[in-house]
């Protein structure tokens, strides 16, 4: 029997540490991993907690990213809850297995702590590997903030284990600037949490010995095409109503208040930009100050599920908005922005959708800044009141040389 | 097997052995368990065989090698007798042949059109030792 750690009301803990002492609390069967900048200290703090007797589990050294993942479907497989943590180059390695876990349906949970994709080598945040997984099939959250990072999980154990839904989940933050910057975490005591997320509920597990199964099928032409359909029309269909209920659960334990679609000063906003990771927090702020310094009616949505894609709260949110900005974090490479794709889906069967436009910031760590905001939506206001684009479709912004633009 | 809509299947591109519950299924034989029409057993997967082998109880001591040393357990033994071949999964490898100690060899390997009678007519005479 694991010890209970005694936690106090407010924990000052940076987002690795978050995610950890989540970790640690719902008891993890096996963790299997091999740690990653700027993921690293989620299973180092993990591997402490399991070595001082606080949970009670296996942790598994392996040879790779691929070897964590892999080890964690074969646990998965047999019966038990599991989870890893990982980041950029790390994450990429694990894409095939990816497919794998979401493909036979394991619930497991794995924490992302957003970086950058080489080359050329970064270590900072950015949401290259966090794109790179959004066709893997499993549902991903994100967090802004250490706070988050530590509620997303208990989120994400529960939903991915629940036997409608049986997907895994990614949790993401991003690299540093939530990872490695300690803030007030409000906690929710050892018990509480562990029966926040339950025990877990095996179903079809390799340890049953009465009930043989054989996992990780071959299937051809013949019955491939059904199981994604299966896989996907659960992800359209159930994931997100799963998520609603969990989220209301976890509201009135703590009192904190999630949505799939997180919006901000949207009920009158004229412009809006559309932004994941930290940047939402530095969006508000700034919403704020051009709502009271230069009228503008501001706004931001911040995208809290992923995948799957909130198609219709997004749509939603978006209804009589006259200029959005899609922020993208990451480098199209060779296209718009992964957001404005998205983003001008909900947009195109929409009557009277609003002018959208496409923002790259903040690659490999570079800062966006309020100055880099204030712009944005001094851009948006225009293309409010023009009622068409009045800057090219695709900006980048905060990059060094001559302006960049596109489209 | 049936070919299922995409929801009319479990989730997890999972199969089952059996049908319902097992208990003791090492110490069942095979033809006495609930084998799932998911399961190899059911199914024949020995068409791309090209070779054969072929038994002859005349010479057979019994000795169970082939049934220990066959990868896809297609050698058929009861109470430690050796009865024959699964030629639903036997795919040919010869393995069988290449462990049988009895002199003539228990077990030959013949073309797969080759008509059992007729090999056994053909059977080798016993080698002599070299003095």
């Amino acid at each position: 029997m694991a010890d209970k750690m005694e936690l106090r009301e407010i924990e000052v803990w940076d987002g690795n540490m978050a995610a950890s002492q989540a970790m640690r609390q719902v008891q993890i069967d096996v963790v299997a991993a091999y740690p990653i900048t700027p993921s690293t200290p989620i299973v180092e703090n993990y591997g402490n907690f399991l070595a001082n007797g606080y949970v009670d589990g296996e942790f598994v050294m392996v040879e790779s990213e691929h070897g964590a993942m892999s080890g964690c479907i074969g646990a998965a497989a047999a019966g038990g809850r599991v989870a890893t943590a990982t980041s950029s180059q790390g994450f990429a390695l694990m894409v095939e297995t990816l497919y794998q876990a979401s493909g036979m349906r394991l619930p497991i949970v794995l924490n992302v702590v957003n970086r950058a994709l080489a080359a050329p080598l970064n270590v900072n945040g950015d949401h290259s590997d966090m794109y790179l997984g959004r066709d893997s099939g499993w549902i991903q959250f994100d967090a802004y903030c250490p706070q988050e990072a530590y509620d997303m999980n208990f989120i994400a154990f529960k939903v991915a284990e629940d036997h409608d839904i049986r997907l895994p989940a990614m949790v993401h933050q991003d690299g540093f600037m939530t990872s490695h910057t300690a803030q007030g975490v409000c906690t929710i005591d050892d018990d509480t949490a562990y029966n926040f997320v339950g025990d877990f509920k095996p179903m079809n597990d390799m340890l049953d010995f009465e009930h043989p199964v054989t996992h990780g099928v071959q299937t051809e032409e013949d019955w491939h095409f059904e199981h994604k359909a299966r896989q996907h029309n659960d992800l359209m269909t159930k994931v997100l109503p799963k998520i609603e209920a969990a989220f209301a659960d976890f509201e009135k334990l703590t009192g904190r208040k999630y949505n799939i679609v997180e919006n901000y000063d949207m009920d009158d906003a004229e412009v809006a930009v559309v932004c994941m990771g930290t940047s939402v927090e530095t969006a508000r702020e700034v919403a704020a100050e051009v709502r009271a310094e230069k009228g503008i009616k501001a706004g931001v949505i911040g995208i809290r599920v992923f995948r799957p894609w909130p198609f219709e709260q997004i749509s939603e949110a978006l209804k009589g908005v006259k200029a959005i900005g899609a922020l993208d974090r990451s480098s199209p490479n060779g296209t718009v922005g992964m957001l404005f794709n998205e983003l001008a889906g909900c947009l195109v069967n929409m009557e009277n959708s609003g002018v959208l436009t496409d923002y790259v910031y903040g690659l490999g760590g570079r800062d966006l800044t309020k100055a880099h905001l204030q712009q944005i939506f001094a851009d948006l206001k225009a293309n409010a009141d023009a009622g068409k684009p009045t800057t090219p479709l695709q900006q980048f912004i905060g990059v060094r040389g001559p302006k960049l633009s596109f489209l | 097997m049936d070919y299922k809509g995409w929801n009319e299947f479990e989730i997890g591109a999972m199969l089952r052995s059996f049908e319902g519950p097992t208990d003791n299924i090492a110490t069942t034989l095979q033809e006495d368990r609930p084998y799932s029409p998911n399961n190899s057993f059911t199914a024949s997967v020995a068409d791309w065989r090209i070779n054969k082998p072929i038994f002859n109880k005349d010479y057979c001591i019994d000795c169970q090698f082939c049934w220990v040393y066959c990868p896809d357990i297609s050698i058929i033994s009861r109470d430690k007798k050796m009865v024959g071949i699964d030629f639903d999964h036997c795919k040919g490898c010869g393995i069988c042949v290449e462990v049988c100690p009895t002199n003539p060899k228990s077990l030959l390997m013949f073309p797969e059109q080759k008509d059992g009678d007729d090999a056994l007519a053909e059977w080798p005479e016993k080698e002599k030792k070299e003095s």
